[in-house]
């Protein structure tokens, strides 16, 4: 009975996560490996029966299908409010996409502004708390079950999710706080609540706190646990096993110094290598695609013919949208709120400006990064497919597509990278330790902006958040506590309930200040600036 | 009227380019200095969400105690020796910035030091004093 709650527990973490978030999926089956029956009985289970108990309802209802089908109703509120601000921005992702990388160069910053946030700087470190696990394993997760044609909709979901990006950016900036110090604080707490009041609408406020909790719990769990279990989970998969905990500690010790003790250097050296993992991931992919280029109008007809026939995958093309959508949705993060945190320290005079600028967000996490990891797997051959129907063969259960190797999650990634560069899957676990890192700093940022907006701000109020940070980093490396992190990414897309349904109400003062500035770029009033 | 623009570095250097610049505008006659101190800063560079945050305070900071401790001594010893001086801090590049304020200001000549030492990074990246000689839009004395 015992064994059997321990084994229901662990299957019940890797459903959660195979839907979940910023999570990567099947790297739990690592994670899951990786601990004894011995390991989880006592204590943890006791733990996480209580916990499963108690939140059981809520995760199930912000993860609950649709009647019938298999599909998430939070996919579809996601994709569906993409799809509304596309239209309602008359696809504003491709009019200005050209000048969002103007900005992004700098050449409409002011030289005099130098010294400021940049809109570089912005971007990349918005980048940072979404570029992670799930571009690597989540996306391998998406292909195995849906197979290639997932990635032609996890691509639209991507596209779509731009939109979403530059609305819930433009008004971050819009309605941020200034202090005197010169400090600012932004993100959906502050246009929920100031939007709400211009616009004269109730209930801003009760919107603010909600999206706030809702923020804590997901920078907790799956913005902090989550990161530090499947960083402990590639570790121990590298070096043998050994107690989380002690990664835990490494983990908690290294995030105090950088977000409590202000030691810079050990965010400057992350931050540094984080991208240069990110270039050097998409480069390593672009290596695979050129050694194997005669395969790759083959490989985009799969995705193609996938996309709309499923090619024998489970739940046929259907069921290829589904993983396609959820991967999408779940690796950019458009819509949740997150990103409008990270992008309201910009310097500039005009919000808009920095929603722009976000849209390229999902653009190089979900349809660049993400369809580089798909093509790889795709390319190298690591589905099975049947020779004489042409349709991929599926494992026993007929739940996903049989793999060279039996593999699925980062395993999956890994196995299609290192078909070709035989050491690159010791350069991708550094990568997901690191990428795992700068997500828990990130989101440390993003939990303690939600927590000071509830508390105040104050040094001795943040110290206290940042601390509870660091013990949730041990908690998390140490246990697998699969309900606790399935309830900490239902926490996530719950902000993105909340989010989206402001965004709403406040998608028309982003259109006012869309037809201001269009206007003005057009006439010549907003100019490129001599460098 | 003739303007020297100097680019301080608050090391010995920029003091010497300081002296140099002081001794040409006394041949000169009427002539005004311009005493520029540069914050290297790049808008490409990687920062944590509190880093972008904080970084308009910092800008301030770091503009205050530039000031206070490279360029309002600098003008201080220029008002004594009965010279008309302003001075200006500046983030960012340090070669493209000398040059954008030489070209904004107007000034007819730039002084600034030699670059201290070698490095390994400036032999790769070559050294601001090298970049801003080859881009100046004015003459550049560089002084040892």
């Amino acid at each position: 009975m015992r064994g059997n709650t321990v084994r229901a527990l662990q299957t019940g973490a890797l459903a959660a996560l195979g839907s979940a978030g910023m999570a990567g999926a099947a790297l739990a089956q690592t994670a899951g490996a990786a601990l004894t029956p011995e390991a989880t009985v006592g204590l943890d289970e006791q733990v996480n029966q209580i916990f499963a108990d108690a939140t059981g309802p809520f995760v199930s209802l912000i993860f609950a299908p649709f009647p019938g089908t298999s599909f998430p109703w939070i996919v579809m509120w996601l994709v569906v409010a993409a799809t509304i601000f596309t239209f309602y921005f008359a696809f504003v992702q491709l009019r200005f996409f050209g000048h969002a990388i103007a900005l992004v160069s700098g050449k409409y910053s002011d030289p005099n502004d130098a010294g400021e946030v940049s809109h570089f700087q912005a971007l990349t470190t918005a980048l940072s708390g979404t570029v992670g696990l799930g571009n690597i394993a989540g996306v391998a997760v998406a292909v195995g079950i849906g197979g290639p044609g997932a990635t032609f909709w996890m691509i639209l979901a991507g596209l779509l999710g731009m939109a979403s990006k530059f609305t819930e950016c433009t008004l971050g900036v819009k309605y941020r706080n200034e202090y005197p110090d010169g400090t600012v604080s932004g993100g959906p707490m502050y246009y929920m609540s100031k939007g709400f009041s211009e616009l004269g609408l109730p209930g801003g406020k009760i919107l603010a706190v909600l999206f706030s909790i809702f923020c804590i719990l997901g920078a907790l769990g799956g913005g902090n646990m989550f990161q530090a279990n499947q960083a402990h989970a590639q570790i121990s998969g590298i070096v043998g096993d050994y107690p989380g905990w002690i990664t835990g500690i490494v983990f908690a010790g290294v995030v105090f110094a950088v977000i409590v003790g202000g030691i810079k250097s050990i965010a400057n050296v992350t931050e540094k290598i984080v991208p240069f993992m990110g270039i050097l991931y998409v480069g390593a992919a672009v290596v695979i695609l050129i050694m194997n280029a005669d395969k790759i109008g083959w490989a985009f007809g799969q995705i193609w013919e996938g996309a709309f026939t499923g090619l024998g995958v489970a739940g046929g093309f259907v069921g290829a949208l589904i993983q396609g959508f959820k991967r999408a949705a779940f690796s950019n993060e458009a819509g949740v709120g997150s990103a409008a945190i990270a992008h309201s320290a910009v310097k500039t005079k005009e919000p808009i400006t920095e929603g722009f600028v976000s849209l390229l967000e999902p653009l190089i996490d979900t349809v660049i990064i993400c369809t580089m990891t798909a093509l790889v797997i795709i390319i190298t051959g690591q589905l099975i497919m049947d020779e004489t129907t042409g349709l991929f063969v599926l494992n026993e259960a007929g739940t996903a597509i049989r793999t060279v190797g039996d593999t699925s999650g980062v395993a999956l990634t890994s196995a299609a990278f290192g078909a070709s560069i035989g050491w690159f899957p010791y350069v991708l676990a550094v990568a997901v330790v690191l990428f795992a890192f700068s997500t828990m700093i990130s989101w440390s940022y993003y939990g303690l902006k939600a927590w000071t907006y509830l508390v105040g701000e104050g040094k001795k109020r943040e110290i206290v958040f940042k601390i509870i940070f660091c013990i949730f980093i041990v908690i998390g490396a140490a246990a697998n506590l699969g309900p606790v992190i399935d309830f900490s990414d239902a926490a996530i897309f719950a902000m993105a309930v909340v989010n989206i349904f402001a965004l709403y109400f406040l998608m028309k003062l982003v259109k006012a200040e869309l037809h201001s500035y269009s206007a003005r770029l057009k006439s010549g009033e907003i100019r490129r600036y001599e460098h | 009227m003739t303007t020297i623009l100097v680019g301080l570095d608050g090391h010995g250097s920029g003091e010497r380019a300081l002296a140099h610049a002081q001794k040409q505008a006394e041949l000169i006659g009427k002539c005004d200095l311009l005493v520029l101190y540069v914050i290297e800063w790049s808008p490409f560079s990687f920062q944590t969400a509190e880093e972008n945050a904080q970084r308009a305070k910092r800008r301030e900071e770091e503009i205050a105690m530039a000031k206070e401790r490279i360029v309002d001594p600098a003008l201080a010893a220029l008002k004594k020796a009965g010279r008309t001086a302003i001075g200006m801090v500046k983030h960012g590049d340090v070669a493209d910035t000398i040059n954008r304020i030489a070209k904004e200001e107007k000034v007819d000549q730039i002084v600034v030091g030699r670059a201290s030492d070698g490095g390994f990074g400036k032999r790769i990246f070559g050294s601001s004093t090298s970049n801003l000689v080859m881009s100046a839009v004015v003459p550049v004395t560089v002084v040892a």
